[in-house]
């Protein structure tokens, strides 16, 4: 069975390499995008040397490091979910004998491999060579790092998937996925650093999962959090995994109950 | 004559189709106000750290946001033709389009018209009326037409690169991941473009004019800066004149080239 799921990964990875010249248009907009902040922030540093903590190096890295991640983690499961549910494919779906959502996320999975092996990493060879970047020495931080990524990937599908889900409940939910989109890039700490945030906003996101999408492990890998409180932080990212997957498990139940289909 | 008949039978037929996801269009609305105010809370965040932006306050930042609403709301009222290449090219829609008198353009932006939108542009419009009292700037009845010329012009630019953008599918067999990407990009043309480097200042000037949807045109109507922008601010309308014909010669050549999904 669990050979099966594997194959959904392999299969998405592959049709993934089909269209990968799109992706090489990718890098050079992130490469962009990475740019602006960049100096978005040199900007607001100004004179000053020190931010909310981060100094402007510790603030290039970040930016990159959280971009790039971005690149790894971003997929589009709510919208192939809310495609499924509209036009009724997914009805055909639940009959046969896999879990769909484990389908979707191990389809993620794929495109995720696709984007870390094909996106990720030569962007950042290509942004560390135009922006003055600095990566962690410690293999041990990279390692903690890969770990951190690979939840930030699975925490960001859970709030893909759940999103998704909401097709079943508001027949269509495009203006849904754009919030969810945008409220994901803030308060995630891709934009905006959560440090950065006035002391009331800072604390609200303290107790939502965004935070541990991107500010989290950003923050491990530029050097911000200190070795004491790496463990922490990273149970965080844990807890957040679990907790996420009781509202998916409610929604899915109940949206199974209220399937109809939209003609097709 | 014809073409606002069309018009308002579309708008029409959008009314129907909308009153029957009554939910989701107010999911919409709140997502599209959501959207601005993330938007507005990054320039609000980062003023609490720094007094000013490259020598902008931060009612001017603002200002230059508000400005940037109007012509946004309007320009995706009429052209959101995001999922272009996924609904007229690969799933074959365009055939339907083509075999219709009325101007192929023209036709799909009507059946994807998004009027609520356009609140958006309301919305932008009473930010910069709070931020021009809060900067004192004198008032002149000449500022209203050039504000219409301008916004005008800011709407022509996008339209013109995303129809050149949609565009790009009648070339390209894969669906293209492009725009989703170019839509990061747009935002940067907000903030004063005097911060960034040379290269991605004449990018967002002259190649994907962003610059003159927001920072340019507002600049005109703000206190002079040292690297003057306001005097680019009267191009607008010719930048704008540019990208659009650039856009929809690009289009029709490539309708010209269209051979259908063969489905």
């Amino acid at each position: 069975m669990m050979g099966a799921y594997l194959d959904f990964i392999r299969i998405r990875f592959i049709t993934m390499l089909a269209y990968r010249v799109n992706y090489y248009s990718g890098i050079v907009i992130y490469a962009i995008n990475i740019g602006a902040y960049y100096f978005l922030w040199k900007a607001i540093f100004g004179e000053q040397q020190e931010l909310a903590g981060f100094t402007v190096a510790q603030m290039t890295t970040y930016v990159a490091v959280s971009w790039m991640a971005r690149a790894f983690y971003f997929n589009n499961l709510d919208r192939e979910i809310a495609n499924d549910i509209r036009d009724g494919s997914v009805a055909t779906q639940m009959t046969r004998p896999y879990s769909y959502l484990l389908v979707k996320m191990m389809q993620g999975f794929g495109e995720g491999l696709f984007r870390l092996l094909l996106f990720m990493i030569p962007g950042m060879i290509i942004v560390c060579l135009i922006f003055p970047v600095t990566l962690p020495t410690d293999p041990m931080t990279w390692m903690i790092y890969l770990v951190m990524l690979l939840f930030s990937f699975l925490i960001n599908s859970q709030i893909n998937i759940l999103t998704g889900l909401f097709a079943f409940f508001v027949e269509n939910n495009e203006g849904m996925m754009r919030m969810k989109r945008v409220m994901v890039d803030l308060f995630s700490g891709v934009v905006v650093p959560i440090a950065f945030f006035p002391g009331w906003l800072a604390v609200v996101m303290k107790w939502l999962p965004f935070q541990a999408i991107t500010y989290l492990p950003s923050s491990v890998f530029t050097g911000r959090t200190p070795g004491s409180e790496i463990a922490g932080v990273f149970g965080l990212q844990v807890v957040w995994f679990v907790v996420l997957l009781v509202p998916i498990w409610f929604t899915w139940r109940a949206a199974r109950k209220r399937l109809f289909v939209q003609g097709g | 004559m014809l073409y606002a008949q069309l018009f308002w039978e579309y708008i029409k037929n959008y009314a129907k189709t909308r009153l029957t996801y009554r939910m989701d269009f107010w999911i919409e609305i709140l997502s599209d106000m959501m959207f601005q105010f993330m938007n507005l809370i990054f320039i609000l965040i980062v003023f609490r750290h720094t007094p000013s932006l490259g020598g902008w306050s931060e009612a001017e930042v603002v200002f230059v946001y508000g400005f940037f609403m109007i012509p946004y709301g309007i320009f995706s009222t009429f052209f959101s033709i995001w999922n272009f290449s996924e609904r007229y090219i690969v799933k074959g829609e365009m055939d339907r389009i083509l075999t219709r008198p009325a101007h192929n353009l023209f036709q799909v932006l009507l059946e994807n018209v998004d009027p609520p939108s356009l609140i958006g542009s309301v919305v932008g419009a009473i930010i910069m009326f709070v931020c021009w009292g809060e900067l004192g700037l004198p008032f002149h009845i000449m500022d209203i037409v050039l504000l219409a010329v301008f916004v005008i012009g800011a709407v022509l630019v996008y339209a013109g690169i995303y129809t050149a953008l949609s565009a790009i599918s009648f070339y390209s067999d894969a669906p293209t991941g492009i725009v989703p990407l170019i839509y990061n990009i747009q935002n940067y043309g907000r903030y004063p473009v005097n911060i960034y480097n040379k290269m991605i200042r004449f990018v967002l000037t002259w190649l994907l004019p962003f610059a003159f949807v927001g920072v340019i045109p507002a600049s005109y109507f703000l206190e002079k800066k040292a690297d003057d922008l306001s005097q680019l601010a009267l191009l607008t309308p010719v930048v704008g004149l540019v990208f659009f014909t650039l856009g929809l010669l690009l289009w029709n050549h490539g309708v010209k080239r269209y051979r259908g999904a063969g489905s």
